[in-house]
């Protein structure tokens, strides 16, 4: 593997609750997570709502201050960096975010949210913005004409391309996308992903990809990481991951995906329970109380598994095991 | 198999500047007791509307225009005012809607919300339907029914509050429950259990269940029949084996093709181009025309509702041997 | 977009007619009257009803009472204008740094505000005004513009804090916006939206204010003329020549149900933009 391009290691982020002189407990969005992304590569962060992901990604971009850890983009810690070099930095790693109503400023055209980035970092003169405007919308399949509308006279899909342009304006190597296409309509959200890919084979950027949907991950990632209370559980290869999970919560997460394939589903893993709060999080194993393994025992309520090499990723459970053949990493074409 | 409800040529209109728009233009169908139909369709297909329309709550200054027949149970909807409107909403159809946090009234515990449903239709105690009201709890699988009545919605999980507003929906004993996307806001762990729950009371109490969605994945696993909605009009019903296996309209096809799968190869997505247009955008003649891949000649016309198969029908003129449609 | 909108309402309409023919009259009719417009009329008299000499009469010494009430309306409507704008800039700025910088710079910011909200803004006019012996037109347009903010900064940080949790917000961040553009580009052109419609509430409340100041003897003061103040110097005359009094009085009334209308249909067409 190459260089990596982000570098992620025990990031920590809690919140602390409770007013004035009574402290409530802490909120444990992030509890020491790490991981890599190379450049070009997509990574997925799989997890469900109270998991910390998207926590994690405001503290990736430093949207906000992680309480321990370190992030490397390229091989600068941007934690110690101060304002002039944060807002270098930034040029470089962008974000998208999921709702495409709320990430568009409804004052102003959809020229100028495009063009702001140019104008922050000051890329080509102003003169050159309105021809740097028309190309990017047209790279994101948009008529260059709407640089003069208004968001709210695009649809959902539309104003999401909108944000993926704004984006790139500034040239980024990596993009956090969070959740980008799950306010959108089946027929839209294939339009967008399908652009996601081909922007990442033409620019060769770097995907955080943020989701819940297991079958859209499939399509964009090379690598799934699955996180479950602020912690990683497993991560590997996409394929493999979702062919043969091993961590019992990817099990029950592959197994509870809906899947329009009526007939072609394995015996199904319904867990009980919802997912406790991050606020009290369970002692020993964050998902002991809703494991279903045959195999649990007390080690599962007392002490807390860590990450260890299996199959061809790496694992938290005391007993998961490798299956008897997983096939072999297909990396997406 | 009889029909509970029987939808013939429902029809919303609403005012848009000097003219009227129809966002729901003509639906017809049917739900059997015991039965699980999913309607399925994308943003401002109307799905939603039509659900509202049912129990006569077409939001003002939306009006049901006539020549519509709504029946549940051989009762006409659409003569009922009053109270005999009311006996139908919540007795004889309950509603799930999808935010269940919006839908409790934040100061009143679950128990309670619960109980003054049941006495809103029965001529019962306080005390007893609070015993009723633990039992519903309790059936809708909340762990200890008793303490988690005496709760206010705040303090409940997300997939709890989805269960209590089944409790209530079901507090009138209904016929008909009508859950528009009652998953959608929930967690993928807590979706399968939901639906699981469904499931469940349909079978335990013989109910017909509609089942609003525009998740295709949530009705392969669910539902017995389909309904395909776009731009107003069911464009396709089937079995929904058979609507899986073999997607006759081609609006059905791009669904399906644009979908993002979990198992079998994995192959690139089929967008369907373009965006779906608003009501006061549609198109003359067949609707989906303009991000259809097999539209032709016929297709400016209004298309035929064509019989393809056993409780199968597709409004669409590929299947119309007429005009030389090519049936696939 | 909004101005449309506006005018489909039709207390928007009744409104927007109103005030633009009460700012026609009070600006452009000096233009009109026969000068010297402000002079006494020594010639035909004290209390002259209203006729065809003097539209609307003439006072206790002898001056028009249609020239007195179009320059009372300049000064009163200055006096509004001025100290609105006064109150509407302090606002807006005190509720957008404590909003966006929140922390203990936010918390002493609304303390204060909350103290100031807690005493009546007649009694604060009262203690400055009390201290002065004369009272320049300048003075009480600032005292009553700068103790008119502080509702206006709650609503303000309000807005902003509800905006500040919009992703555009943050995606600005990201993209490497700075303190000033996002505060400037992003915050104010959307809370503006919400503010046109208080401000505009906000004229109403400051034209009766102005006249209750002055017509307790504590606003503007003679010769220079003003709506209240010519109610409260023809007081006693109150019976035997009502027009000297009645016709300020009309004006403001006029006046303020026009603002209001404004602002009314403003809040609602603001209601039913796209947020």
């Amino acid at each position: 593997m190459s260089q990596p391009l982000l570098e992620v290691r025990d990031l920590v982020r809690h919140y602390p609750t409770g007013q004035w002189l009574r402290a409530g407990p802490a909120v444990r969005a992030v509890n020491g997570v790490s991981f890599d992304i190379a450049p070009g590569e997509t990574l997925a962060l799989v997890g469900e709502s109270g998991s910390g992901k998207s926590t994690l990604a405001r503290v990736l971009l430093r949207l906000e201050q992680p309480d321990g850890g370190t992030v490397r983009f390229d091989g600068t810690d941007i934690f110690t960096l101060d304002r002039r070099a944060l807002a270098a930095i930034r040029r470089r790693m962008q974000i998208v975010f999921q709702d495409p109503s709320g990430a568009l400023n409804p004052r102003m055209t959809v020229g100028a949210a495009v063009a702001e980035g140019m104008e922050i970092h000051r890329l080509g003169t102003p003169r050159e913005h309105p021809a740097r405007v028309a190309a990017l919308l047209e790279e994101v399949g948009l008529d260059p004409s709407l640089a003069a509308r208004y968001p709210r006279a695009l649809s959902g899909g539309q104003r999401q391309r909108v944000v993926i342009a704004r984006a790139l304006a500034v040239e980024p190597q990596f993009l956090v996308l969070d959740e980008p296409v799950s306010a959108l309509d089946v027929s839209v959200q294939a339009q967008v992903l399908n652009l996601l890919l081909e922007l990442q084979r033409r620019r060769g950027l770097a995907y955080l990809y943020i989701a819940h949907d297991l079958a859209v991950v499939r399509q964009i990632a090379h690598r799934v990481a699955v996180m479950y209370l602020g912690r990683l559980v497993e991560t590997g290869p996409t394929e493999t991951l979702l062919a043969a999970p091993l961590h019992p919560y990817t099990q029950a997460l592959v197994s509870a995906a809906p899947d329009p394939e009526p007939g072609a589903r394995p015996a199904r893993i319904v867990l009980s329970g919802d997912p406790p709060s991050p606020s009290a999080i369970p002692a020993g194993c964050p998902f002991h109380p809703r494991c279903f393994l045959p195999a649990r025992d007390a080690r599962c309520h007392s002490e807390l598994p860590p990450l260890r090499p299996l199959g061809f990723g790496v694992v938290a459970c005391h007993h998961a095991a490798s299956p008897p053949a997983a096939p072999g990493p297909t990396p997406p074409s | 198999m009889s029909a509970l409800l029987e939808v013939q040529d429902l029809r919303v209109s609403f005012p848009a500047g000097s003219r009227r728009v129809q966002p729901v233009d003509g639906v017809s169908f049917s739900i059997a007791r015991g039965e699980t139909v999913a309607l399925v369709g994308e943003s401002g297909s109307g799905k939603s509307l039509t659900s509202l329309a049912l129990l006569r709550l077409v939001p003002a200054p939306g009006r049901i225009e006539t020549g519509a027949s709504l029946r549940l149970g051989g009762a006409d909807l659409l003569a009922l005012e009053g109270e005999g409107l009311r006996q139908v909403r919540g007795r004889r159809i309950g509603m799930v809607f999808q935010d269940p946090m919006t839908s409790l009234n934040p100061v009143l515990t679950v128990g309670d919300q619960v109980a003054e449903t049941i006495r809103a239709h029965f001529p019962v105690s306080g005390a007893e339907a609070r015993q009723r009201a633990k039992a519903l709890l309790g059936e809708v699988g909340l762990g200890d029914p008793a303490a988690r009545a005496r709760q206010y919605p705040h303090q409940l999980s997300g997939g709890m509050r989805q269960r209590v507003m089944i409790a209530i929906a079901l507090a009138a004993e209904p016929e008909l429950l009508i859950a528009d996307e009652p998953t959608s806001a929930l967690d993928v762990t807590v979706q399968a259990q939901i639906l699981e729950l469904l499931d469940r009371l349909r079978r335990a109490r013989h109910l017909a269940v509609l089942l609003i969605t525009h998740d295709l994945g949530v009705v392969a696993d669910r539902a017995d029949r389909v309904l395909v909605m776009y731009a107003g009009k069911i464009v396709e019903q089937a079995p929904t084996a058979a609507l899986f296996a073999a997607p006759a309209h081609p609006y059905t096809r791009g669904l399906l093709a644009s979908l993002p799968r979990l198992r079998g190869p994995r192959q690139p997505l089929l967008a369907i181009p373009g965006n779906v247009p608003e009501a006061a955008q549609w198109p003359e003649g067949c609707r989906f025309r303009p991000r259809c891949p097999d539209a032709f000649g016929s297709c400016a016309g209004d298309p035929p509702m064509i019989a393809i198969g056993p409780a199968r029908t597709a409004l669409c003129w590929l299947h119309d041997p007429s005009v030389g449609g090519r049936p696939r | 977009m909004i101005g449309a909108a506006l005018w489909q309402r039709p207390g928007g309409r009744l409104g927007l007619v109103l005030l633009a023919t009460v700012l026609l009259v009070v600006l452009f009719a000096p233009a009109v009257l026969p000068p010297p417009y402000l002079q006494p009329d020594l010639e035909q008299g004290r209390f002259l009803p209203p006729g065809a000499g003097h539209l609307l009469g003439t006072d206790d010494l002898s001056r028009d009472v249609l020239s007195r009430v179009v320059a009372g309306g300049r000064v009163s409507l200055a006096v509004a204008a001025g100290a609105v704008a006064l109150s509407l800039t302090l606002g807006t700025l005190v509720g957008m740094v404590a909003g966006y910088a929140g922390g203990w710079l936010d918390m002493v910011l609304m303390r204060l505000v909350d103290a100031a909200l807690a005493v009546p803004r007649l009694f604060l006019l009262l203690i400055v005004v009390g201290i002065m012996e004369r009272i320049p037109l300048g003075v009480l347009i600032v005292t009553i513009g700068a103790t008119g903010w502080f509702g206006t900064s709650r609503l303000v940080r309000a807005e902003v804090l509800r905006l500040r949790t919009l992703e555009f917000v943050r995606g600005a961040e990201a993209l490497g916006a700075g303190h000033l553009r996002i505060l400037g580009r992003h915050l104010l052109p959307n809370v503006l939206g919400p503010l046109t419609a208080a401000t505009t509430l906000a004229v109403g409340d400051v034209i009766l204010l102005e006249a209750g100041l002055s017509f307790l003897g504590l606003g503007v003061q003679p010769p220079t003329p003003s709506w209240g103040g010519m109610i409260f110097w023809s007081r006693s005359d109150l019976v035997t020549a009502p027009w000297i009094s009645l016709a300020p009085g009309v004006a403001i009334v006029l006046t303020v149900v026009a603002v209001n209308l404004v602002g009314d249909a403003l809040q609602d067409a603001s209601g039913e933009q796209p947020r």
